[in-house]
């Protein structure tokens, strides 16, 4: 049966942790489930996943230098409008490349220097507004389930894609907000029923203090602002930064399953490998390179454009740019839209092992169809 | 005391893991840079991720999915995402070959 056919019987998917698709994940065998891998000589793997602090200490040292410099720019030229571009800069910076800092060193693959993993996680996680330790649990959920419904906590578009809400995200216009409520609902003491699957009990304090410890930090630019009469503190520090800053984090997140399959246990059918230029991959610390993360998580972000070439010949073409991923993803979107059912179908080379049907069903076509 | 033969010596190398099957049940066998081994259960305690594909860092085996790390020495878990310590099983190496007490 092809998916579309499969329409004529479709109802809606429920996405919640706790709910009806949830059970049924777990009774299909999709949950915490073997995936597909691209087979790797050991030695090879071994050499990909070896961690240098070299990298990200070089790249951590432009990013906070920028931060500086486009922080001071901003002062300076407050209440000019040679201010903007300045905080445009120093926005991406706070509400975007945050992102890949929080992920990377979620993973701790950024350093070998464990410490300075946390250390970099605890600030790009305040600065994104993603609290540390509910989102280190959803994204190892997130690994493990990777968009299967009921699972996974990280799906971006649940079908139907509601459009309007991912417009808006390009500024967090819902994320923030949900995120503040989620942060005064923690630092009562209180988890969702959600939350409480795949945050384990030993954990759940670490989440009730932490937000407790946020609400404070984030009142003192408030009181800032408020002695001192001026909106600045609050537009570098906060939740104003996250959200005029978070335009590029969307752009580039939305690339990385968006309208592609659920429901399947192969990488390459729900995830997408997109080239960037420097710029980019210096902001996103080469995410671009989905497939081959989310197939080998523990290889360094600096070793995956490596791990790229070595996996080519058994994944799907990866895009020429992240234009040429969205030509795909709006008009997939819009489909799925009206046909909820519809998902973008990624075709392998001839030189690829086939899509494994035992592992996700008979409606994906193996490259011989 | 029940010795199975797990594999020879020069099947891992040093500072390394491999997977071991036996009787339906996967195991780790370590082997350390001062040529020691080790033998553990073969899936990572959070979830279900075989041991043998992840890195070995001193004594230290990371799971190769989420990042759980273990002293693969003792079995204990070094904190989140691991919780829960591996089980160990005693090893011993006699005339080239790797033997692990499966109990």
């Amino acid at each position: 049966m092809t998916a579309d056919a499969a329409g004529a019987a479709w109802t809606p998917r429920d996405y919640s942790l706790v709910g009806r698709d949830a059970a049924l994940a777990v009774e299909n065998g999709l949950a915490t489930a073997e995936w597909y891998h691209t087979d790797i000589p050991r030695k090879r793997m071994k050499e990909l996943m070896q961690r240098s602090d070299g990298p990200a200490l070089r790249d951590t040292a432009i990013w906070l230098g920028l931060f500086v410099v486009f922080a001071a720019g901003a002062i300076y030229f407050w209440g000019s409008w040679w201010s903007v571009p300045f905080f445009i800069c120093y926005g991406v910076l706070y509400g975007s490349s945050t992102d890949s800092r929080w992920h990377e060193c979620g993973h701790g693959t950024a350093f070998k220097t464990r410490w300075l993993n946390t250390v970099i996680y605890q600030m790009a996680c305040f600065m994104i507004m993603r609290e540390p330790t509910v989102w280190r649990w959803s994204h190892a959920r997130h690994h493990t389930d990777t968009i299967i419904v009921g699972r996974d906590p990280e799906i971006g578009f649940m079908r139907p894609p509601v459009l309007l809400r991912g417009l808006v995200n390009f500024f967090a216009l819902a994320n923030t907000p949900k995120t503040i409520i989620g942060i005064l609902y923690h630092a009562t003491g209180q988890l969702t029923p959600a939350e409480k699957t795949f945050i384990p009990e030993m954990e759940w304090h670490k989440v009730y203090s932490t937000a407790r410890i946020w609400t404070v930090l984030h009142l003192i630019p408030i009181g800032l602002a408020i002695y001192f009469h001026s909106w600045l503190p609050v537009l570098l520090v906060g939740p104003l930064p996250t959200m005029y800053g978070a335009w590029l984090e969307v752009y580039f997140g939305i690339t990385q399953h968006a309208g592609l399959a659920e429901d399947v246990l192969d990488h390459r059918l729900n995830s997408r490998t997109v080239y960037m230029n420097p710029l980019f991959r210096f902001i996103y610390w080469n995410m671009n390179y989905h497939v081959e993360h989310h197939m080998f998580p523990m290889v360094p972000y600096y070793r995956l454009a490596e791990l790229h070439e070595i996996m080519k010949p058994d994944t799907p073409k990866p895009y020429a740019s992240t234009i040429e991923a969205y030509r795909e993803i709006i008009p997939a979107l819009l489909r799925q839209h009206r046909e909820p059912t519809w998902f973008v179908r990624r075709e392998l080379p001839p030189t690829a092992r086939p899509y494994r049907p035992d592992l996700h069903g008979q409606d994906v076509p193996s490259p011989a169809e | 005391m029940a010795w199975t033969r797990a594999c020879a010596i020069g099947d891992v190398d040093e500072e390394d893991v491999i997977r071991f099957d036996h009787a339906g049940e996967t195991f780790a066998i370590f082997r350390s840079a001062d040529d020691e081994f080790f033998a553990t259960e073969g899936y990572c305690t959070h979830e279900r991720n075989c041991l043998a594909d992840g890195l070995v860092m001193g004594d230290i085996i990371e799971c190769p999915k989420h990042n759980g790390r273990f002293n693969y020495k003792t079995g204990q878990a070094k904190g989140a995402p691991v919780t829960v310590n591996l089980k160990t099983y005693p090893i011993k190496v006699e005339g080239g070959a790797v033997f692990v007490d499966i109990g």
